[in-house]
């Protein structure tokens, strides 16, 4: 059956699941009813990244783009836009922006992003192989078995230049070539999917968008290093992704793409899921494996590494979801094509979580080398209510803050480690105004004290350490001593931890420190917070000159601490106020006031 | 046999009534007893599927997690004796990941995203207005054995921001002046009138 139309509808879950499936019930239904779907087909494909306006819906062939859809609009775009070709206006997107930009590549949201890893994310349905086919699926494995020899893949992969997406940017070809040359019986291939940035949510786009990719490179890689067996490490908090991934392979499997002598070629290859159980340390490479191997997830002293002694003690190759997602159009369209697209250490795309006080936040792709200006400005739409820009964080826990005057960075490995961040995997929260820094750098402390596995003292007790100080210091009883303490014990951490938690759960305190060091002065010194987070340093009080006594904020109080009559001017109570900030939210004459 | 397994097994579906059954098993389990549960025959199965497989023990975990929503400790017990483990390994595993409760959850289980976009978007606010709505805190459950609220890492819906799910189904662009409604449709009208 020929299809002229089609209707995509976004299912990723960060719709929520079943929105999407009702959407996707309610455009069928319609089509059905409308005798259309001969030509019209409705195909529930992966997110789109524009997660702020979902549910999102796009008609092909002239790629409408409709946003915030619910279930009661699909009778009139079905009936105005695929019947009559006439597109709804009070949905279609470039309506609010009053722009002429109809087009999903025109509109801003997209225009500076080029899609490799999200190629396929929104444009199939996931839950098809033949989907994933029809838009050169498989293609690249086909071509590594009959057309490539190992040392091929392992030259193409270098010369693209491609590095681990998973947060410390290893070249990939490297890490192959060391697992290819051990000798040994069994070899693994292992996906990290175990994305734990809080805050982050690329990897499971991918996998719930076009978790053939992922399968495709990962029996690349068994190909080229040697294995039979792969494993994809998945967090169970993703059961969408799960799902997908668990159709994918078992349709992987029928078509003979997967298993015993794949496409004839004499290679055998399989998967199989293991789920994470919410460790945050199980993300690193030999907690991960341990975590496989049914244990608790303690990381181990490297060397060995993984790529020599993996998985049950047998050469491993462990990339993240992202890097495997490249490889399959590397090996199509050549590492030359991929190496040219970047800056001169860091190669192709990297997709970011663009989240935090941004007006469009979603799922972001673009090149090596764009700055943050234009991915938070341009791709993101700047700062929500019109406030200010404080900070940008990247990396999650592991990570750094970078303050307005680095804005104009391009953004690569190197030029991130420079400002005391790192990469990450793709977590990029964007801060206002009405952040307080050191209360976000105590969230991201608090995190990674938590996840701790506990194994050696410098995490263990350092960190603890630190979160104590950071405690102190937004209770307004910090010194000056105590930034030295952060300082020091900071970069003992960073120095002497065993793994790479340790290693880089001081990096938001020590950048903070470096370029936010104002914030850490108004809390000690002045005993203030500047954003007004930390409770214990505001208080609440009304501006005499400015109250007209409408009563509005006494009525809100919840604890009942403003006094005053009707006209008169009002009162807080500072002893009994508990500083939830109502009345500063609802006076409309600015009378209420903090600080 | 099987009947016999199967009945007991009827006996675990959690019913609206049955709150009162978890308190006297949390007593019971003070004085060292390890309750009655049985593994149902598809668990069985799967145990003994798995049994031969390297790394087995998480993944056994996660299948028992998702029929009683814990871990009950009777379970342990027999999953250390199909799977010939000990039982210490057990819960060494279970206590070291978050994921694995060996409490039973209320009825409805709230999960609020904890996550840094939830956080900077207001996520601590909701969990103190559940506690005021529900008269419980975090990882507690409500008297009645309705609800009970956690706090979970990032639920990958950022661009929700603040998230929260009940019983998996997700709840984007959260206010405090949502929960009320929220609460109602799972059944806590009585909450809510408060
Ligand atoms: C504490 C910690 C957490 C990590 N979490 C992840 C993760 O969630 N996903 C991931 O791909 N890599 C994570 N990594 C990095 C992995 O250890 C490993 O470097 C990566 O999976 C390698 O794949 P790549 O070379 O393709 O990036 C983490 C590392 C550390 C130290
Ligand atoms: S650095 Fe922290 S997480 Fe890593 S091994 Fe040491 S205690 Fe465990
Ligand atoms: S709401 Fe503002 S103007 Fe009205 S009584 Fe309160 S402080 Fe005064
Ligand atoms: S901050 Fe809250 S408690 Fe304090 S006076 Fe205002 S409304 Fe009342
Ligand atoms: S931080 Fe809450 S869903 Fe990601």
């Amino acid at each position: 059956m020929a299809f002229k139309k089609f209707v995509l509808v976004c299912g990723g879950e960060g719709c929520g699941s079943d929105l999407g499936t009702n959407l996707c019930d309610a455009f069928r239904r319609e089509i059905r009813d409308r005798g259309a779907d001969q030509d019209t087909q409705v195909v529930r494909t992966g997110c789109f990244g524009f997660c702020r306006k979902g549910p999102v819906v796009k008609i092909l062939p002239d790629e409408t783009l409709y946003v915030n859809v619910k279930p009661d609009d699909a009778a009139e775009i079905v009936f105005e836009h695929v019947l009559r070709g006439r597109p709804v206006t009070r949905l279609r997107y470039d309506q609010e922006e009053s722009r002429r930009l109809t087009r999903l590549e025109g509109s801003a949201f997209y225009h500076k992003q080029f899609r490799i890893v999200l190629r396929n994310c929104g444009y199939i349905d996931p839950e098809s192989i033949d989907d994933y086919i029809a838009r050169d699926g498989y293609a690249a494995l086909e071509k590594v078995l009959f057309e490539m020899k190992p040392q091929d893949v392992i030259a193409e992969l270098r010369e693209s230049g491609l590095r681990g997406r998973g947060g410390a940017g290893f070249p990939t070809w490297r890490k192959w070539v060391f697992t290819k040359e051990v000798p040994s019986d069994e070899k693994y291939i292992i996906c990290n999917a175990d994305e734990g940035d809080p805050g982050a949510y690329m990897d499971r786009s991918t996998l719930e968008g076009d978790p053939h990719s992922v399968l495709e490179a990962m029996a690349i890689a068994g190909r080229t290093v040697g294995a039979r067996q792969g494993y994809i490490y998945i967090r169970a908090e993703y059961p969408l992704a799960i799902k997908r991934l668990e159709i994918a392979i078992t349709q992987a499997r029928e078509y003979g793409l997967l298993g015993r002598d794949i496409l004839g070629s004499g290679f055998d290859f399989d998967i199989e899921l293991r789920l994470g159980a919410g460790a945050f340390v199980c993300g690193e490479e030999t907690a991960l494996i341990a975590s496989i191997e049914g244990k608790r997830g303690m990381p181990i002293p490297r060397p060995p590494f993984p790529a020599v002694r993996g998985l049950w003690g047998k050469p491993t190759v462990i990339n993240n979801v992202e890097t495997l997602a490249n490889i399959p159009v590397i090996m199509l369209r050549g590492g030359k094509w991929f190496g040219s697209i970047g800056t001169a250490t860091s190669k192709g795309t990297k997709v970011f979580a663009l989240t935090g006080k941004v007006v469009n936040s979603g799922l972001i792709e673009v090149p090596m080398g764009t700055t943050l200006r234009e991915i938070i400005f341009d791709i993101g739409g700047g700062i929500k209510g019109g406030k200010k820009f404080k900070a940008a964080q990247t990396g999650g826990p592991s990570g750094g803050l970078i303050p307005a005057a680095y804005l104009d960075t391009p953004i690569d490995y190197e030029s991130l480690g420079a400002l005391g961040s790192i990469m990450g995997s793709g977590g990029l929260i964007v801060m206002d105004e009405d952040d307080c820094i050191v209360d976000v750098n105590k969230f991201y402390l608090e995190f990674t004290v938590d996840e701790s596995c506990g194994k050696c003292a410098p995490c263990r007790v350092g960190g603890r350490s630190m979160f104590n100080l950071l405690t102190k210091i937004t209770k307004g009883q910090g010194t000056d001593e105590d930034v030295d303490q952060l300082r020091i014990i900071g970069h003992a951490l960073q120095k002497a931890s065993l793994c790479g938690l340790g290693q880089t759960a001081p990096n938001p305190v020590l950048s903070a420190l470096r370029h936010f060091p104002e914030e850490y002065i108004a809390h000690i010194r002045d005993k203030k917070c500047p954003a007004s987070k930390c409770l214990d340093l505001v208080t609440y009080y009304i501006l005499p000159e400015k109250c007209i006594g409408c009563t509005l904020c006494a009525r809100h109080c919840p604890v009942n601490c403003i006094s005053g009559e009707r006209r008169k001017i009002h009162v807080i109570d500072a002893a009994r106020c508990i500083k939830c900030g109502e009345c500063y939210r609802v006076c409309k004459f600015e009378a209420v006031s903090r600080g | 046999m099987i009947a016999e397994r199967q009945e007991s097994s009827e006996g675990l579906t959690i019913r609206p009534d049955d709150s009162g059954h978890s308190n006297a098993r949390e007593k019971t389990e003070g004085t060292g007893s390890v309750g009655t549960e049985k593994l149902t025959p598809e668990l069985t199965d799967f145990i003994i599927r798995w049994r031969d497989k390297p790394g087995n023990l998480i993944m056994v975990l996660h299948r028992i997690q998702e029929t009683y929503r814990y871990i009950p400790r009777a379970i342990a017990f027999q999953v250390a004796d199909l799977l010939r483990v000990p039982l210490a390994r057990i819960y060494g595993v279970i206590t070291f990941y978050h994921f694995f409760r060996l409490k039973r959850p209320g009825r409805h289980l709230i999960s609020v995203c904890m996550g840094t976009a939830c956080y900077l978007r207001g996520a601590e606010d909701l969990i103190q207005e559940l506690e005021t709505l529900l008269g419980t805190g975090l990882n507690t459950v409500t008297e009645d054995g309705e609800f009970s609220v956690e706090a979970v890492r990032c639920l990958g819906c950022c661009g929700l921001a603040p998230v929260l799910t009940v019983d998996g189904q997700v709840y984007g662009r959260m206010t405090k002046e949502h929960l009320a409604d929220i609460l109602a449709k799972y059944g806590g009208q009585s909450l809510s009138a408060k």
